[in-house]
């Protein structure tokens, strides 16, 4: 019956605020209408101080207060703790920078610098959209840190005070030196070119000679920053890997520059030549230009993987006491997740509710699980093992924390990536070959001494070892990029070049071919009460698995009751305590059931029910394949070795059989212990293996193959021992993906072969000791600058092509 | 012939005085932010504060 106290807020009303949905219109100002009082409360104060452009800027800009609790600053009074915060104080005037997580619009940045208005102690405040900080100027004697942060806290834009809190790292300051660095090089470079055109032109005036004197005296003083000041990276990097018995890049680079300016100097004071100080300026201006545009690229790279890529995670919050899923990066401060077993604690939190055991292998190493009580605190990267729990967070997620976690050394895989030591291996031979070359085309001249000397220095400035510094990082960078763009998020460059050197592909069954929607399926057994249902329920609630999944989408009872001793074994069932009657689902075996009851001649995934050790009955759920699986296997069956693996028994072999070509291999009942044993008999054969994976019994597995993929759906199962998650719509763009990686190795291969090319024509002017400084000066920037030109337009050419 | 060296001399200083403007504006920090700047633009100032 339809009572008069129901409220239909059939047009949903909007909190002017934030955007929430007001769940009553009893909240308002005018014609103003809020979620809760926290919001209106931020209204209020920011209309008292004339602030209302807030909103005129970007509509319900605001944040919601609705989990909002109140937090004390009083901590703030310490001084030891003030002293941390702050950048700079002289006792009257004092800096302090904020990390407010909570920025994410203009609105933001224009109230967050007028502050000023709401505190007359602020006298300055200015802010960095992408750094989300904001920097302010306070007079001491009219306000204090503790104002400054519970007045941010009152508008919705708490600080976070945790020291180790820096989103995006330091390189704001490294690129500043670079800057000065290309200034004064590039300012050198324009003045000594300029100065050098006589020369070019060879116009010797018969008056004055004395001005090729000059300008030549004048190119050496020009010379002098440019090599002791922007040169000096190279330098230092060189120097600190000689000592340590490495060549690395910078060695040839360095001696280049010094063999130039030496030979030049000589050729200034002792006026037997114009040098070559033109070709050292240009080249440690574009030198350094190419590095400004190295770190360029890394920082858009690390910048897309936090805050655009997609990491295919999604997390389980709980609003209003509704549960939705959300992706990751959408979680903020302050949301109530839900955590069930296996699956990963995406940002520090606390824990509200459940009973958590936290397993931080993922960290630390450990795999010791550690106990924590309600109000402990949770750090990201932990994993549950055990019911369900629910966690507050109280940290942004980094999504570049995680990634970092997952590079750790604990999952790095003992494989040596051939192209990294293809290239250490050229950089180590590359400055020898050079100094035989040039030693060999002085010795060639050796009856006339200058040419001789021109010969040698001349290779050593020529030969340029760019290729091998930049086609790497630029190509697998941007093939990084653009796989993260179609759903592939990849843990580092390196599982590119492994990916393209595959020969074999192993499937999981479940998750992994089969689709996790729900699926019309039966109960076949005694027939399950209303109470009997809810317990069921509420044990498969407590589990990631897909079947467990499938079971709780479609029992519509609604209330879940807690879960004490929850237990999961991989590969065989789930059970715990309910309501004091221990419920237990798996396989046959795992429910007690004897082995002489025929269940095998189904086409059916099972999964038993046993209450209260009475065997019920079981589920039984249609497999339903992922769309297009025929023609993905076919296609890729030509080209690699086909296997699939699965624990389930052979009930859905004939359907298999039918998916799959005839060459593949596929096995059944395989406990995640014979997965991993197959996958090293394989290996033993000499094979590359990809497998592909839910991660959840095949975890070992896939840390075995060469390159594990876990492939996911809307679930927080992310598995720290895959190299890659795949998201499983893409699943059909998988030979792809793989095709795609063998064609970044040829392009990096290609590049390599264009750089080399580059040398021997300069080399070959260099031995014939016709190296003029003009064609010194335009080569080398020219192979740096057409290399990067050139894997960056491959990369994105060959992967449009591929459809990626 | 020999003034080119004076006028050599004068546009290494006005160069010079770019350098220098250049050096000062990173040092100062104008290159640390580029993004802000470009929200900040289109904020209005309001010399007088409206009645809402």
């Amino acid at each position: 019956m339809i009572t008069t106290e129901e409220k239909s807020v059939n047009v949903k009303t909007e909190c002017y605020h934030c955007g929430d949905n007001c769940p009553t219109e009893d909240i308002r100002i005018d014609d103003k209408f809020f979620c809760c009082n926290g919001c209106k409360t931020v209204y209020e104060i920011l209309n008292a101080n004339n602030l209302c452009n807030y909103y005129d800027i970007e509509a319900k800009p605001g944040i919601s207060r609705k989990a909002d609790i109140k937090r004390n600053y009083d901590f703030l009074d310490d001084n030891d703790f003030k002293k941390s915060l702050i950048d700079f104080s002289d006792g009257q005037t004092t800096t302090v920078t904020f990390y407010i997580p909570g920025i994410h619009c203009s609105s933001c940045i224009w109230v967050l610098e007028s502050l000023n208005r709401l505190n007359a102690g602020i006298k300055f405040s200015q802010a960095d959209f992408l750094k989300k900080n904001v920097a302010i100027r306070f007079s001491e004697k009219e306000t204090s840190i503790k104002e400054i942060v519970t007045l941010l806290d009152s508008i919705g834009y708490e600080p976070s005070l945790n020291a180790e809190d820096k989103p995006l790292d330091d390189s704001g300051a490294a690129n500043k030196k670079l800057y000065y660095k290309i200034g004064i090089a590039g300012f050198c470079f324009g003045n000594i070119m300029l100065l050098s055109f006589p020369e070019y032109l060879s116009i010797s005036d018969v008056d004055n000679d004395n001005i090729k004197y000059i300008f030549g005296y004048l190119n050496l003083l020009l010379s002098l920053p440019v090599m002791f000041y922007s040169s000096s990276i190279y330098f230092i990097s060189a120097w600190k890997g000689l000592r340590n018995k490495i060549f690395n890049i910078d060695v040839p680079v360095s001696l280049g520059i010094f063999v130039l300016f030496t030979r030049s100097a000589i050729e200034i004071l002792f006026q037997s030549g114009a040098g070559y100080f033109d070709s050292l300026s240009g080249l440690v201006f574009f030198l350094l230009l190419g590095r400004l545009f190295q770190n360029k690229t890394y920082e858009t790279l690390n910048f897309e993987r936090n805050y655009k890529s997609y990491f295919p995670v999604a997390v389980t919050i709980r609003k209003n006491g509704i549960e939705t899923t959300i992706p990751l990066d959408k979680v903020e401060t302050g949301n109530r997740i839900i955590i069930k077993n296996g699956e990963l604690i995406p940002g520090d939190s606390v824990l509200i509710k459940g009973v958590a055991n936290i397993d931080y292998s993922f960290v630390t190493g450990e795999s010791a699980l550690i106990p924590k009580k309600i109000g402990d605190v949770i750090y990201a990267g932990g994993r549950q093992a055990g019911g369900v729990i629910e966690v507050e967070t109280i940290k942004k997620v980094s999504q570049s924390y995680l990634t970092q976690l997952w590079n750790s050394k604990a999952f790095a895989k003992k494989y040596d990536s051939p192209i990294d030591s293809l290239v250490d291996r050229i950089s180590k031979h590359f400055t020898f070959a050079i100094l035989l070359i040039g030693f060999v085309a002085g010795v060639i001249w050796l009856p006339d001494l200058s040419t001789a000397m021109n010969a040698f220095t001349a290779v050593l400035i020529v030969a340029c070892p760019c290729a091998l510094a930049l086609s790497t990082p630029f190509t697998l960078g941007n093939s990084l990029r653009i796989m993260g763009r179609n759903n592939l998020y990849i843990k580092n460059t390196s599982v590119i070049e492994k990916l393209s050197g595959v020969d074999s592909i192993v499937f999981d069954k479940t998750g992994t071919i089969t689709e996790s929607g729900s699926d019309v399926f039966d109960f076949i057994g005694s027939e399950l009460m209303h109470d009997d249902l809810m317990l069921i329920k509420s044990l498969v609630r407590n589990s990631t698995h897909p079947l467990s999944q499938k079971i709780f989408a479609s029992i519509s009872e609604s209330q879940i009751f807690d879960t004490l001793n929850y237990s999961e074994i991989p590969g065989r069932g789930i059970e715990g305590t309910i309501n004091g009657k221990s419920v237990k689902a798996g396989s046959s075996d795992f429910v007690g059931l004897a082995e002489n009851e025929n269940h095998t001649n189904d086409t059916s995934s099972k999964v038993f029910v046993n209450i209260d050790g009475e065997v019920r009955g079981y589920f039984t759920m249609g497999n339903k394949y992922r769309e297009g699986l025929k023609n993905i296997v076919s296609s890729l069956s030509k080209d690699y070795e086909l296997t699939m693996l699965s624990g389930d028994n052979e009930s859905e072999k004939s359907r298999l059989e039918n998916l799959f070509p005839q060459n593949a291999n596929l096995l059944f009942k395989q406990s995640p212990f014979d997965k991993l044993i197959f996958i090293q008999s394989l290996q033993a054969k000499g094979k590359n293996i990809l497998m592909l994976g839910d991660g959840l019994n095949d975890a070992g597995a896939l840390k075995q193959s060469d390159v594990g993929i876990s492939v996911t759906e809307n679930i927080n199962m992310f598995s720290p021992a895959s190299d890659g998650i795949l998201e499983a719509q893409q699943f059909n763009k998988l030979k792809d993906f793989i095709k795609f990686s063998k064609d970044s190795k040829n392009i990096i291969i290609v590049s390599f072969l264009i750089s080399f090319i580059y040398n021997l024509v300069g080399l070959g002017f260099a031995v014939n000791g016709s190296l003029s400084p003009i064609i010194a000066a335009i080569l080398m920037p020219i192979s740096s600058i057409s290399i990067v030109i050139f894997t960056t337009l491959s990369t994105n050419f060959l992967a449009r092509r591929r459809g990626l | 012939m020999s003034v080119i060296v004076v006028l050599i001399g004068a546009s290494l200083l006005v160069a010079g005085g770019f350098l220098i403007a250049y050096l000062w504006a990173v040092k100062s920090g104008q290159y640390d932010d580029k993004y802000t700047p470009s929200i900040r633009i289109l904020f209005d100032d309001k010399k007088n504060p409206e009645n809402k």
